[in-house]
């Protein structure tokens, strides 16, 4: 009975213990947080877009010494190459390691899948503070759909602390510096690519049914919702599906708002215009114009890739073109060259990398002569043009090469690059908001619902409004 | 007195040995439970890169748990999708086991069936749940071989359709679990005494009776158990659905289990609501065992006496 006890009692201490360890513990863990809550800038929703403040200073970095290591976190290959390529004085080590000059660089690549990227340096940033000098971020890169959850904040630095002028970044297209204007307007990052969206076209479907696969002829027939719809209903008839998936024509409506996704005061709120696409999706996907309800990427998406697919019509930027249609598989429509561009009905973008510099690089110098020469420097931009594909950020350089013999095999020796030019100056992106990137996953996913006959529309827009409040509890509805 | 010096030197062995489960219980295990239940009184989460909390909001979490969330929804869809899958489960596996523990059926490459049918469990569950995303999308080889034999017209769209995203599901964890149910239930069987068997022959039994008043009451311990073991995996149902839906629960959330909400919320490292539906979670599965165990608790006292 007496060991009993004891044990009993040694039980209990040890729980005790634990339990009094952990509060101790996390006591100083919550104070810290509020702390940082407390720190960091907070991210207002602006209800008027920032203006660049021309007038800020820019700091000289040539006297500083620069770190050893450049840190750069990024989700895919793409900025690697594109260094590797075009960058001069870089040499790679390995797949995860080069060299300028004396400096090393290290990647840290995580693909954006399930938020793993942003997941991966957010935790990173939040440690910034406190990291090594070589562990620190120097440079990271971000999307247009979550730009601003990092351009308001402390974490990010302006470009003129680094020593770049904003006058020496007057090629660049003007909406690239928009998104990244914080709201006391500094610049926050730069961009060596634009992404001004078009629509493009199944030349041999265009031929079949419109007669002609002219991008003036295809423009005519779906110079504006009505008569794309009407166009629609004529490529059934023929067995063409107008577009592969619902949400390919998403991304024209969603950058053609008037109120952002989150107001001011951190509401949820649907634009008119989006609920224009949902509509007119529902209408086209019920007659059989559309189709599939899948998401973008899926295999009924891709399958309009091959002319077995019957799919009129893409929306996307250069990117999509060159990189995501299988223009390397054989039978491709895009391996074919078959492929055509026009505007469309309506102007967007879709994607787009910024560089940013993180607050705490050591490496300022490096991280500012990178930002030069990928996002000013002609002759580097056009070459990235002519081995690329890419539609780059330098509009007297575009300019130049619209007007010149530059064609492109995707699409039959046509050169998109005076429409791509003309879409990038018109591109406007006041209505964007910190949290675009969840609401435009959500807004779709639910919408599936009301496509396939689940739901009405009411319960899938209040099933958008659960999803959205899980996900950033800061909103309501 | 020699006696008790020896006793307590082999206690003091006794604790020495319990110290590694100890550390691991309370490190991995005990720690995490209270800073859960912690968590849940707080307000605690991320928007953007800003940390908003912790602050104390007592049972707020809760209340908006049930007033916002679809935790009852949820709930259902989980208890459906765990019944449609265990049900089938329980049947073949009390058949397969009686199959091969009757001797009188001499069944050949006994040891080759039963590897077999445990291997479905081997394979991960997301690499599970993958391949059947690809088997049964609409431009896959299910559809294609469908339309091909003239069966449907237009390619079903399983993923689209509540009652067949619910059967898939059941079916993946059926599929899965099946295996190794039959081998535990082999187990019991194997156990039981061959004598009874024979007397119920001598007896003239038939075959049928033998299963029902022999074999299925001296199985129950084991039956509950696998019930209340296959209960709580199907409580925590996760992996699954999360992948065959893309997360989504689709169609029209139908398809979201608790622990997909739970990770829903952990988006935005929102530690007080994912805190206070971990706690709710882990009363529902306190609960539902307690049942289980208590109904057949007191059914062993009345098969006592």
């Amino acid at each position: 009975m007496k060991k009993r006890l004891l044990a009993l009692s040694m039980a209990m201490i040890m729980a005790a213990g634990t339990l009094a360890g952990c509060t101790g513990d996390t006591a100083p863990a919550s104070t810290t947080g509020g702390d940082e809550g407390g720190s960091t800038t907070t991210e207002a929703t602006p209800t008027e877009k920032p203006v660049l403040d021309e007038n800020v200073e820019v700091v000289d970095v040539s006297e500083e010494v620069e770190g050893k290591v450049l840190n750069i976190y990024c989700w895919n290959e793409e900025f690697k190459s594109r260094l590797t390529d075009h960058y001069p004085g870089y040499t790679e080590v390995d797949a995860t390691h080069g060299k300028i000059g004396d400096i090393d660089v290290v990647w840290n690549i995580t693909p954006s899948d399930d938020n793993a990227y942003q997941n991966n340096l957010d935790e990173t940033l939040l440690k910034q503070d406190s990291a090594a000098a070589d562990d620190k971020i120097d440079l990271f890169l971000v999307e247009a759909d979550y730009a601003l959850k990092y351009v308001d904040t402390d974490y990010t630095m302006p470009v003129t602390d680094l020593g770049i002028s904003l006058s020496e970044l007057s090629t660049q297209y003007k909406y690239t510096q928009d998104v990244m204007t914080s709201s006391d307007g500094k610049l926050k990052g730069v961009s060596w690519q634009g992404c001004p969206g078009v629509l493009i076209y199944n030349r041999e479907a265009a031929k079949t049914v419109l007669g002609s696969d002219e991008p003036a002829d295809v423009q005519a027939a779906v110079k504006d919702w009505d008569t794309y719809k009407a166009t629609a209903a004529d490529m059934k008839k023929a067995g063409y599906y107008m577009t592969a998936t619902v949400n390919d024509t998403y991304r024209t409506f969603s950058n053609n708002v008037s109120v952002p996704w989150v107001s001011a005061d951190k509401k949820v709120q649907v634009d008119d215009n989006i609920k224009r696409w949902v509509d007119d999706s529902k209408e086209m996907y019920d007659a059989g114009e559309i189709k599939s309800t899948e998401n973008l990427w899926g295999d009924a998406w891709s399958s309009g890739f091959y002319p077995d697919g019957k799919v009129f019509c893409y929306f996307g930027p250069a990117w999509l073109i060159n990189f995501c249609m299988a223009a390397d598989t054989d039978g491709s429509i895009a391996n074919q060259g078959g492929w055509g561009a026009t505007e469309g009905p309506q102007g967007f973008f879709w994607g787009g990398t910024w560089i940013c510099a993180a607050n705490g690089t050591d490496n300022k110098a490096t991280v500012a002569d990178i930002m030069r020469k990928l996002t000013v420097d002609k002759d580097i931009m056009v070459d990235i043009v002519k081995k690329d594909d890419d539609f780059v950020n330098n509009q007297p350089a575009m300019e130049e090469l619209a007007a010149s013999d530059y064609t492109s095999a995707v699409f039959g020796g046509q050169n998109p690059l005076g429409m791509f030019a003309a879409g990038a100056k018109n591109i406007s992106l006041d209505k964007i908001s910190a949290y675009d990137q969840g609401c435009n996953e959500e807004f779709q996913n639910a919408m599936k619902d009301y496509f396939d006959g689940n739901a009405d529309y009411d319960t899938a827009l209040n099933k958008f409004y659960d999803a959205i409040t899980t996900k950033y509890p800061a909103l309501s509805k | 007195m020699k006696k008790k010096k020896s006793v307590v030197s082999y206690n003091k062995w006794g604790y020495i040995f319990l110290i590694p489960f100890a550390v691991v219980f309370v490190i991995f295990q005990l720690i995490p439970l209270v800073n859960t239940i912690k968590n849940s009184f707080f307000e605690h989460y991320r928007d953007g890169l800003t940390i908003i909390g912790p602050n104390w909001v007592g049972l707020k979490n809760y209340g908006k748990l049930f007033s916002e969330g679809n935790i009852l929804k949820y709930f259902k869809n989980t208890m459906i999708m765990w019944i449609m899958g265990f049900v089938p489960q329980i049947i073949i596996s009390l058949l397969f086991a009686a199959w091969f523990s009757d001797p009188s059926l001499r069944l050949k490459c006994q040891r080759f069936f039963k590897t077999v049918i445990y291997l479905p469990n081997l394979i991960m569950a997301s690499a599970f749940s993958m391949l059947f995303f690809t088997l049964f999308s609409t431009v896959g080889p299910v559809n294609d071989i469908l339309i091909k034999l003239g069966i449907i017209k237009e390619a079903y769209d399983f993923m689209a359709h509540t009652g067949s995203v619910r059967t898939l599901v059941a079916l993946m964890n059926c599929l899965m679990w099946f295996g190794n149910t039959t081998i535990l239930l082999l187990a019991g069987m194997m156990g039981i005494d061959t004598a009874l068997f024979e007397a119920a022959e001598v007896d003239g039994a038939t075959a049928n009776q033998v299963f029902w008043k022999i074999t299925l009451p001296i199985l129950k311990p084991i039956l509950i158990y696998v019930m209340v073991t296959s209960l709580i995996g199907g409580l925590q149902m996760f992996d699954v659905p999360q992948i065959l839906t893309d997360g989504k629960g689709s169609p029209n959330n139908s398809a979201t289990t608790l622990i997909m909400c739970l990770n829903n919320h952990l988006y935005s490292k929102n530690y007080g609501m994912g805190g206070a539906l971990s706690v709710i979670l882990f009363f529902i599965t306190g609960v539902l065992s307690i049942i289980v165990f208590k109904f057949s608790g007191n059914e062993d006292k009345y098969g006592k006496a």
